[in-house]
């Protein structure tokens, strides 16, 4: 069952790398799907990085409870957990649940209404046209969302260390700062490109072959949401296990 | 022109086409009718590559149709329009966004072209002025009209059509229908149209192909379907009451 899927899921992508049929029109699609991912999960993601980073400096400081350490000892525990594992897969596994669902229900009911029936009639190659754009504009913007979710994270826990007083925040910024390796933030963003495939890819899968109606659509969305976390965090560890 | 050879198609141990021939003519709207099951609609979806058929061939001009490739099928598909049953019009699209898709796709007109060409066939469906109007605020009707008006939008060689009345008021399909008859005259298209309506096979069915058990059971015009013996064709036609009445007294 699991390798007629995958057969399936890689047959789905060399379509979907086909030519295409025009750039101009595609290109159009990939600024659009851009906006929807990029733009539209800015918010929620800035959310939640800032109150994972206040939080994360909090219990840092509450488990290091000893004089022969020192605060700033937080900020480098939290700029690199935030580097390398919390940013980059809290926000994937987030955007698994609100890009993900969104492109497997988009897609799923394009299906279901025969609308994809219509571009292929019409000599379009379907899955280039509604898949390719999707997996560039998650390739590109959820790096840039997981950039900004590091950046935020560390920003959240200089404030949330500096209100609870659990560290200052010269001891902070001194934390973050000190032993800074570049090599972080590179692994970080080889996750966001990964995940940011696995996130579009897998959805729009689930959605691309669904067959039946309304109900049907919700199922392929949910399937989609849990197999592309279940990959996200299999992926995690390989990337993680070859990088580091 | 074109035809089908020895079509057969299975959904698992369902064996849904046995063996279909037929020859659909320029200029000309063949209906294929049967009842719920018979293999109408998946007939149709072998005959525009939506289903690949375990056997047989369906030929464009003598060109097989059927073992072509996704780029080969290209140029045969940029001459097909399609109506689909619920229409099948793009949501996030407007209805003049729908009409103009195909011809940003394929063509290299200018975006006045373009609309000018939208204008023309949105006229040609009686639906001018509702360009900027999305799927969702149109009736089921106008709908359809919108799909014919894409369908038209390349100027089709081939015009297939699933259901066109579904849903629809008996007045509204006559519109339908006729619609789709000046069409198939205008643009001396092969038209094929799969339907349940008993009004259009006796109104525009020049070639009417009745199917039964997954076979072509009976072939023949609205002229020569009252006159019909086949009793498989008969309880179908005139199912009901009225219908058989009508059809003693014709």
């Amino acid at each position: 069952m699991f390798f007629t899927y995958f057969g399936q899921y890689l047959l789905l992508l060399k379509s979907v790398f086909r030519r295409p049929e025009k750039w101009r029109i595609y290109w159009k699609e990939i600024i659009h799907e851009m906006n929807e991912i990029g733009v539209g999960s800015l918010g929620l993601i800035a959310i939640i990085s800032t109150f994972i980073g206040a939080v994360m400096t909090m219990q840092i400081a509450f488990q290091l409870v000893s004089d022969l350490i020192p605060t700033s000892v937080i900020g480098q525990i939290n700029r690199d957990s935030s580097i390398l594992e919390l940013s980059p897969t809290i926000t994937a596994l987030v955007l698994a649940g609100k890009v993900g669902s969104s492109i497997s229900s988009q897609i799923g009911s394009m299906r279901v209404t025969e609308q994809i029936d219509a571009l292929e009639i019409m000599g379009i190659n379907a899955p280039g046209y509604l898949v390719l754009p999707k997996i560039l504009a998650g390739v590109t913007m959820i790096p840039v969302l997981v950039i900004m979710s590091i950046f935020l994270a560390l920003l959240g826990g200089l404030v949330g260390g500096a209100i609870s007083g659990a560290v200052t925040p010269a001891d902070y910024i001194s934390g973050i700062t000190d032993g800074f390796i570049g090599y972080t933030v590179a692994v970080a963003l080889v996750k966001a490109f990964v995940f940011g495939f696995i996130i579009t890819s897998v959805s729009a899968f689930k959605g691309f072959y669904v067959r039946g109606g309304a109900l049907e659509v919700g199922q392929a969305s949910t399937r989609g949401v849990v197999i592309s976390c279940i990959a996200i965090l299999v992926a995690d560890y390989i990337i993680t296990a070859l990088m580091l | 022109m074109i035809e089908v050879q020895n079509i057969h198609k299975s959904f698992g141990d369902n064996h849904v086409l046995r063996g279909i021939d037929a020859t659909f003519e320029p200029g000309k709207i063949s209906l294929i009718i049967g009842g719920s099951g018979s293999g109408k609609s998946t007939l149709l979806k072998c005959m525009v590559g939506l289903h690949r058929p375990e056997q047989g061939k369906v030929l464009y001009q003598n060109e097989d149709f059927t073992r072509m490739d996704f780029e080969a099928r290209i140029p045969i598909r940029k001459e097909i329009g399609m109506l689909f049953q619920n229409s099948a019009l793009f949501d996030s699209m407007t209805v003049e966004q729908n009409i103009i898709f195909p011809l940003e796709m394929f063509t290299d007109m200018s975006r006045k072209e373009k609309v000018d060409r939208a204008n023309f066939c949105l006229e040609r469906v009686n639906l001018a002025g509702s360009n900027k109007l999305y799927p969702a605020e149109l009736s089921g009707g106008m709908k359809k009209r919108v799909g014919i008006a894409r369908a038209i939008s390349m100027s089709p060689k081939y015009l297939f059509v699933d259901e066109p009345n579904s849903g629809l008021d008996p007045e509204t399909a006559i519109v339908i229908d006729e619609l789709i008859s000046e069409l198939t005259e205008e643009y001396q298209c092969t038209t094929v149209v799969v339907t349940h309506d008993m009004n259009s096979v006796m109104g525009i069915g020049d070639h009417i192909i009745f199917l039964y058990k997954g076979k072509k059971w009976w072939e023949g015009s609205n002229k020569e379907i009252a006159h019909s013996d086949v009793e498989e064709l008969n309880n179908f036609v005139f199912a009901s009451p009225f219908m058989k009445a009508a059809k003693e007294r014709f």
